[in-house]
């Protein structure tokens, strides 16, 4: 499959992005596994690749839970409570940042700004952004989201 | 009749929950055996409004706002269809909002009224006259257009766009060159480019392809943020409609020349937004930044001319071409030409985009716009331009929005964002986290700004802890002098400031 991926997009110019962001898509994160094959078919150092992997914070080298939650810690959420919703999500999850939680559900990440300034604070699940964020409004969405997931589950059992 | 009834698409519609409501929408209508045609608007970016559900009526849109999905019941009952409009959420014609009303859109004149991805919809709003007139035009002749809009860019650092493109457009023609849009809109307060693309991509297309037509570079990119996915969807299917349309491609508009767009995303590094690390990223490695000179204008993506423009800057362009340079001028204060769009979010009531000619003050969009704080409470403190500017305090709000009146301040507009404190904000952990972010956004690259920001997240935790804070105090403020003076971008640079506007005007909050 990483073969497929680069072969696919090693052509483009400054192909490296392009081929974690698919490699990344497809498996949640980025495979150790991956590094040599992605360094040799773009004529890099595995350091090169890893260097790169490790610079930017959306890339991942470890596995996540089911969904991704990542809360806004940037300036206009503060100005709205952003600092309570990031205490009450860490508790709420049983997590801190870059952990996932114990049923394996939820990885949460902090974020810089979702561009969703005018309802903060503001969160992202995936690629859904939630605005006007109370803890209340965590809470409801958490349960949410884990009974779908539950129904889902149990749906498929019968 | 077909009932057109418009429900937006844009992140912030989404994040309160416009999905919802239009799939309600659309259930009463079939339950009542009504057609309608339900439109996936932009938004107009009134956003205390959202989701900002629109009738079309004989005489205009009507708008109902903010929808949740529990009022549309009682909305279709008091009878949404019809426009009727004595239900509380009824806000009348949409126009007519003076929030609307008082601004001056020339670049997000289309934001709310169209649908995004229409080709029709832009054409006949306007869309594409500016491509038009490019193709008709010698590449100097556009330049000189741009010149003489006095469009300075939009993304922060104000630098004068027809100049930029000159540059670019001097450099021999037999190369490789590049433009590149720097849609990694990574300030706090700050989604005007966001917006843009959401609501109005073809705009960014058609300024992009105008200054590809310019300058004669035949590929752009587009390098947008990996926190906004949904501009992402939109940009790809836009991009691959305009080039069905003969927008983009081989042979743009039959003028015999090439352009091809490509969106690249990023991946989540604040420091991506500096131009020169934005190209190394592009380019496939970490962003460091690079030092300048050479500019990117001459040695820019893989080493080619390049002209690197914000969204906004880009998306001014098409109305210049359209409606000439001298038109968009006639608008602004000073050296200040054109139009801002601000963006006003934080503690606010009513946030929104606002775009107005520069010489507002900040109090009339704090007052007059923003209605106040959405606690309710006094405000304390208003950061414009984003993390790293200033913490303004009251006695400065009565201030233009102007480049140069900011700068006397110590201040700045960067990009437009305005985000607003009220009375309970800690301007000691306001501080501190403008040295915490330092710490994790860094590049890394030179050393003020890796080691500083570090040294000033402890020395603030020490005067916070009431440790020598005199001391502390004086030894913080040299840190700073120390970022200012020897960092290599505006990251490392520009810290320091929001650090010591807070020294300067809440030094109480600091010592505290």
């Amino acid at each position: 499959m990483i073969e497929r991926i680069v072969e696919g997009l090693k052509h483009k110019p400054g192909a490296l992005l392009p081929i974690l962001h698919s490699v990344q898509d497809h498996f949640g994160y980025i495979p150790e596994s991956s590094v040599p094959i992605i360094a040799e078919k773009l004529q890099l150092s595995r350091a090169e690749v890893h260097g790169v992997i490790s610079f930017y914070h959306h890339f991942r080298s470890h596995p996540v839970g089911c969904r991704v939650v990542h809360v806004c810690r940037a300036e206009a959420c503060q100005a709205m409570g952003g600092r309570t919703l990031e205490e009450h999500v860490k508790a709420r999850l049983g997590v801190d940042y870059h952990g996932t939680s114990s049923d394996n559900e939820f990885t949460l990440e902090p974020v810089y700004c979702l561009g969703n300034c005018a309802c903060a604070p503001s969160i992202r699940v995936n690629d859904d952004i939630h605005g006007r964020v109370t803890p209340q409004k965590f809470d409801r969405l958490v349960d949410e989201l884990t009974t779908t997931a539950l129904d889902f589950v149990q749906a498929k059992g019968h | 009749m077909l009932k057109r009834i418009y429900v937006p698409c844009d992140t912030t519609a989404l994040s309160m929950g416009a999905d919802k409501v239009a799939k309600l929408i659309e259930r009463h209508a079939n339950a009542r055996g009504l057609e309608i045609e339900l439109v996936r608007n932009g938004s107009r970016g009134l956003f205390w409004l959202e989701p900002l559900v629109e009738v079309e009526t004989d005489s205009g849109r009507i708008g109902f706002g903010p929808v949740e999905a529990h009022d549309v019941d009682a909305l279709v009952d008091a009878g949404l269809f019809e426009g009727k409009s004595d239900h509380p959420l009824c806000l009348g014609m949409v126009e007519d909002i003076s929030y609307l009303k008082l601004q001056q859109r020339l670049t997000f004149s289309r934001i709310g009224i169209t649908d995004p991805l229409s080709i029709a919809d832009y054409r006949s709003h306007g869309g594409f006259v500016g491509l038009e007139q490019a193709v008709s035009l010698s590449p100097q002749a556009i330049v000189d257009e741009v010149k003489a809009s006095g469009l300075r860019g939009r993304g922060g650092a104000a630098f004068p766009t027809g100049i930029k493109w000159q540059t670019v457009h001097d450099e021999p023609w037999q190369q490789q060159k590049y433009i590149v849009c720097n849609a990694d809109e990574g300030d706090s307060g700050t989604f005007a480019d966001r917006l843009a693309m959401e609501c109005d991509p073809y705009m960014l297309i058609e300024g992009m392809t105008i200054a590809g037509l310019a300058v004669g570079a035949t590929q752009g990119f587009i390098y947008l943020r990996s926190e906004y996915p949904v501009a992402h969807r939109i940009l790809n299917e836009a991009i691959s409609r305009a080039e069905a349309e003969g927008y983009l491609g081989r042979d743009v508009r039959g003028s015999g020349r090439a352009f091809h767009l490509e969106v690249r995303l990023a991946a989540g590094a604040y420091i991506c937004g500096e131009e020169t690390s934005l190209l190394e990223s592009l380019e496939g490695k970490r962003g460091l930044v690079r030092a300048k000179p050479p500019l990117p204008a001459i040695k820019g993506l893989f080493g080619q001319p390049t002209v690197v423009n914000n969204v906004l800057s880009f998306a001014a362009v098409p109305f210049i071409l359209a409606k000439g340079g001298q038109t968009y001028a006639d608008y602004g204060m000073g050296k200040s030409r054109g139009t801002l769009p601000i963006q006003l979010a934080g503690n606010i009531r009513r946030g929104g985009l606002i775009e107005l000619a520069f010489g507002v003050s900040l109090r009339e969009i704090l007052e007059d716009f923003g209605g106040g704080t959405f606690t309710g409470r006094p405000m304390k403190a208003v950061q414009v331009g984003g993390p790293l500017m200033a913490y303004m305090p009251q006695n400065q709000w009565d201030t233009p929005m102007d480049y140069e009146a900011f700068a006397q301040l110590g201040a700045g507009i960067g990009h437009g964002g305005v985000v607003v404190f009220d009375d309970t904000v800690d301007m000691g952990e306001q501080a501190r986290f403008a040295m915490e972010f330092c710490t994790v956004e860094s590049c890394g690259k030179c050393t003020p700004c890796r080691i500083g920001s570090v040294r000033g997240l402890e020395v603030i935790d020490r005067i916070r802890a009431g440790e020598s804070p005199e001391a502390n105090l004086v030894l913080l403020e040299e840190l700073c002098e120390t970022m200012v003076d020897g960092s290599l971008c505006a990251m490392g640079g520009m810290t320091p400031f929001p650090v010591q506007s807070v020294m300067k005007y809440f030094p109480d909050d600091l010592t505290a």
